[in-house]
């Protein structure tokens, strides 16, 4: 009904406008200054027009209607495996996140990637294309088309961009990610011969039997839990993170790891609601050891994108644990969570980024007295650093406050702890911006340090109003989600009471 | 049609003997017109290549044979026989700067590959055990001499005699197989043999053993694998190309046959066996090649894996597993020909390297070369969307389709292990400061270069033809 309407494929557009600026890219050459200026442009124009179709996405969206909705069909692979795309309540925030952070990462790069401009512009465009799709794709085998893609232009703008240890710390992520992946990719099969398609809508309405759901949750845990990253596999994060360029940390943290939990929450949770629930108590304690040990390690670290690094796992952890409490409030709670994490870690990562572009180096004890210097700068990165703690009237809060309460009514003592988890995100990130921010400002390094360019104010103003826009009125994400999340929490909840209903029979 | 002799149809063979009058007419102009034919010579056997490969997809459709059943066309056949004489035809192409110096104007070249060809059709039409061994004798022999082509290198001497003594052994194993089978079931035919094998017995097992070892030999799978590095590291790397693509097809394709015509019955049997040496292959491939330098030595492992990968779907021993075969043989042959010819374009001031470490910061001096082989070395490891994915994807549907999780688990296991060394090469191409400039690729590698990334990069967006096709010839086997 909706396909009627429409009279363009608009989610393809959006979902394949980047491929098309990161072939103009490689057509129009140029010599190395006026090919790497023609490259920025064209990258900026691709993402801002990307941005732009993607609104139509959500004008055109109809909230109250829980169906996947945009949706577009035709034959690929074979029968049962088709390119199908649509969206959701779930999908579309995230789709939207990933449109709108983009030209942020293309004009934070702007000035700071000086080599291969080309080849770099092009990598983040077929990164978007790649990331858009998995949020958008409707069937198993193109989902695991994009998801596993991405690796490929990440694995060389680390490798390429990134930091002394770029080596290593390219090869780790990606060949985490591939060993969590290829699991996923036999419970596809599995799934694709039990029921004969990998088409998500029609996987989605089949009870799948209880075994299967099992060897299944745990092959896309694997997946899942390494892309998120879950406590105890997630130590590839703080690696990569270091090491990538700016522009790569900030769609690492920001898009990336929101694969994992728009994994969860599309697959391991309606597809495998038994197995959910049985596993809820693993996931559980993974969030809570996650949210309270990954905050005491973010507290002894030296450097400062490793910090936030560690805090983003902790702050996963509250996705996690909200998903698998399976209420509504745990649920809206975790997709509210990821979106606010993903402006708000985005945009600490370009704040790191203001700061290593100046002095070209991220050690916490290298700053010390910034505000002095750089008042603007000192505002913005509070703002970001409270939204980081879950202060109220941030968009962190919402959040994080939405997941405890979800998962308060399920499990108390899980609850509880990770209640923790907001006192220590406080004692870190307090502590990071007194070391870099406040006290007097002794090194002499810094004693020429200049404030926010207009460039960088242009990138962050956007991102402090969102954070604190839906920190006051949060309205617009829970009300897009609204509708699929409660879908999503009755389908769960009627297979839990299907089954218990018929273990109570004798 | 009144095409016979002696009884027998000519119609199903007319493509072979096309082949070879054309090999005979070939080696004649050489013969007479000396070292100066040889570019004339090495053209023509590319248009012959192409001309059989034409003649075979004109034959009427549907199941021929010829010779009492001796010799089958069938979907199976005519896909395989595409694949075998495509890749033949490529690596002449390749082989054209390697003719070209003076001391190497070897017009026998040419005409080898095309006799090797020949083997390699009529192993690939074999419907019995006698009509193997002559397939797989033609190919061989014409292979060993190739081998040694480069004839002052002694490395290339070297790999020429290893691979004839190995090969040598090897087809005695496989000879001394097939006499036990015609032993216990009184026949050499596949479907008599398959008739009379309704139940697997001592003998026959131990018939089937031999067979599969002197078959395991000719597609490098382990144990039976060690000549793949020494061989492909000696031979000239146009050689290399064309043992790692055509021969591979042939054998790929005899393997299947026997199989799943002659041994269905005896699935439990054979299917351990095959089960065992894709395990094998698959670690032993990822596994050894991570210590290599020599990229050609590399590719010698990557191509142990990637047989290992293809065997999970002859496994499954159903059409579905036989379809996954044919599909990632395919795809294999496309980005094993695309790997080496991008080995082929790399020299430097005239020198051929093959040091991995060569490959620094090529993506600084050659930025096309650099991107075609790192998108084929993600491609090698099956990463998605490249073309490589696909055909994991289908070998793996089989598998876990005939209930073999535990095989699957282990083969994706390896393949991120595998991962590692392709990743290693793009990190060294992309990662790495950059070298001295190579040379300019030369046209025709560099075509062959575009037109198998290209196939590689844009494989995902029209799968559908290949993955039909491979069903309809899967199909036609059972």
């Amino acid at each position: 009904m909706t396909a009627s309407i429409m009279t363009w494929p608009i989610l393809s557009v959006v979902t394949f406008l980047p491929v098309v600026g990161a072939l103009a890219i490689y057509v129009i050459r140029g010599s190395e200054e006026s090919g790497a200026r023609n490259a920025r442009w064209i990258a900026l124009w691709t993402t801002v027009i990307t941005f732009a179709v993607s609104l139509i996405l959500v004008q055109r969206f109809d909230p109250s209607s829980p169906e996947f909705q945009f949706v577009e069909k035709a034959p690929w692979l074979a029968a049962g495996i088709g390119y199908h795309m649509g969206v959701d309540g779930i999908s579309l925030p995230l789709v939207i996140l990933t449109t709108a952070l983009m030209p942020f990462c293309i004009i934070a790069s702007w000035k700071s990637v000086t080599l291969r401009v080309r080849e770099y512009m092009m990598a983040f465009l077929i990164l978007e294309t790649l990331m858009v799709g998995t949020f958008s794709a409707l069937d198993l085998v193109l989902f695991y088309l994009f998801f596993e893609g991405s690796l490929i232009p990440m694995f060389l703008i680390i490798g390429v961009w990134g930091g002394p240890r770029r080596v290593y710390a390219t090869f780790k992520f990606f060949l985490y990610t591939l060993l969590g992946s290829v699991l996923m990719l036999l419970a596809i099969i599995a799934l694709y011969l039990q029921v004969g398609t990998t088409d998500i809508p029609t996987l989605l309405h089949s009870n799948l039997p209880r075994n299967l759901q099992t060897w299944a949750w745990l092959a896309f845990f694997a997946s899942f839990a390494v892309k998120m990253p879950m406590w105890p596999v997630h130590t590839w994060l703080p690696d990569a993170h270091v090491e990538a360029p700016t522009a790569g940390s900030v769609v690492l943290a920001a898009i990336l790891l929101k694969m994992g939990g728009y994994g969860f929450l599309r697959f391991s949770l309606p597809m495998f609601p038994l197995a959910s629930a049985d596993f809820a108590p693993l996931i559980f304690t993974l969030s809570v050891i996650a949210i309270v040990y990954t905050s005491l390690v973010a507290l002894m670290q030296e450097d400062i994108k490793k910090l936030i690094a560690y805090s983003s796992v902790a702050h996963m952890g509250f996705v996690t644990m909200g998903i698998f409490a399976g209420t509504t409030q745990g649920i809206a709670g975790g997709v509210f969570q990821m979106v606010s994490h993903g402006i708000v870690s985005g945009a600490l990562f370009l704040c790191v980024g203001v700061v290593y572009d100046r002095m070209h180096t991220r050690e916490i004890a290298a700053y010390g007295g910034l505000v002095n210097r750089m008042p603007l700068y000192a505002m913005v990165f509070m703002v970001f650093t409270m939204a980081n703690v879950g202060l109220p009237g941030t968009s962190g809060f919402i959040g994080e406050f939405l997941t405890l309460l979800g998962t308060f009514r399920v499990n108390i003592p899980t609850a509880t702890v990770a209640t923790l988890g907001i006192i220590l995100s406080a004692c870190y990130a307090l502590w990071l911006y007194r070391k870099v921010v406040f006290g007097a400002m002794v090194k002499p390094s810094l004693a020429s340090i200049k404030d926010l360019t207009w460039r960088e104010g242009v990138t962050l103003a956007p991102l402090v109003v969102l954070t604190i826009l839906f920190g006051v009125y949060p309205k617009p994400v829970l009300d897009m989600s609204a509708a699929s999340v409660n879908l999503l929490v009755q389908n769960y909840a009627s297979a839990l009471t299907a089954v218990k209903a018929a273990a109570l029979l004798p | 049609m009144t095409f016979e002799i002696a009884g027998y149809q000519l119609l199903p063979v007319l493509p072979e003997l096309l082949l070879l009058t054309g090999g005979m007419v070939l080696l004649m102009i050489g013969a007479y017109g000396g070292q100066r034919t040889t570019g004339l010579v090495t053209v023509l056997a590319v248009l012959l290549l192409g001309a059989t490969g034409a003649a075979v997809l004109m034959l009427p459709a549907g199941r021929l044979e010829t010779f009492g059943g001796s010799f089958v066309l069938d979907d199976f056949a005519r896909f395989m026989k595409v694949l075998a004489l495509g890749g033949s035809a490529i690596t002449l192409i390749l082989s054209r700067e390697f003719l070209s110096e003076p001391s190497r104007r070897i017009f026998e070249f040419a005409v080898l590959v095309v006799l090797s060809s020949a083997g390699m059709m009529v192993l690939i039409s074999a419907g019995d055990l006698i009509m193997v061994y002559l397939g797989l004798e033609l190919m061989s022999l014409a292979l060993y001499v190739v081998a040694a082509s480069n004839r002052e290198d002694p490395k290339s001497n070297e790999a020429g005699m290893k691979y004839f003594v190995l090969g040598a052994l090897s087809s005695g194993m496989l000879l001394y197989g097939a006499s036990l089978v015609y032993g216990f079931t009184g026949t050499v035919s596949f479907t008599g043999i398959a008739a009379a094998a309704k139940d697997g017995s001592v003998g026959l097992v131990f018939g089937l053993v031999f067979l599969l070892a002197g078959l395991c030999f000719k597609v490098s799978a382990v144990p039976f694998h060690m000549w793949t590095p020494d061989v492909y590291e000696g031979a000239p790397t146009p050689v290399t190309a064309f043992f790692a693509s055509a021969p591979k097809v042939a054998g790929v394709a005899v393997f299947v046959r026997v199989v799943l015509t002659a041994f269905p019955d005896v699935l439990q049997q054979w299917q351990q066996i095959v089960v065992f040496v894709a395990i094998a292959s698959m670690a032993l491939g990822s596994f050894a090649a991570i210590g290599q330098k020599n990229i050609k030595r590399l590719m010698a492992y990557s191509a142990i894996a990637h047989i290992g990968f293809a065997l999970v779907g002859l496994s499954a021993g159903t059409a579905e597993g036989a379809q996954g075969v044919l599909v990632y043989i395919a795809i294999y042959v496309v980005m094993t020909l695309g790997a080496f010819s991008v080995i082929l374009a790399m020299r430097r001031n005239g020198q051929a390297i093959e040091q991995i470490s060569d490959f620094a910061g090529l993506s600084r001096t050659n930025p096309q070369l650099a991107f075609f082989f790192g998108m084929l070395m993600f491609s090698l490891a099956g990463i998605p969307p490249l073309a490589g994915f696909f055909a994991k994807f289908y070998v793996f549907v089989a598998a876990v389709k005939a209930g073999l999780i535990a095989l699957a688990v282990i083969g994706v296991i390896t393949s991120v292990v595998g991962a590692y060394y392709y990743l290693a090469i793009v990190k060294v191409m992309y990662f790495d400061p950059p070298k001295t400039a190579v040379d300019p690729v030369r046209f025709e590698v560099g075509g062959v270069v575009a037109a198998a990334g290209l196939l590689n990069l844009l494989f995902f967006v029209y799968p559908a033809p290949l993955i039909s096709a491979a069903g309809v010839a899967a199909k036609s086997l059972f």
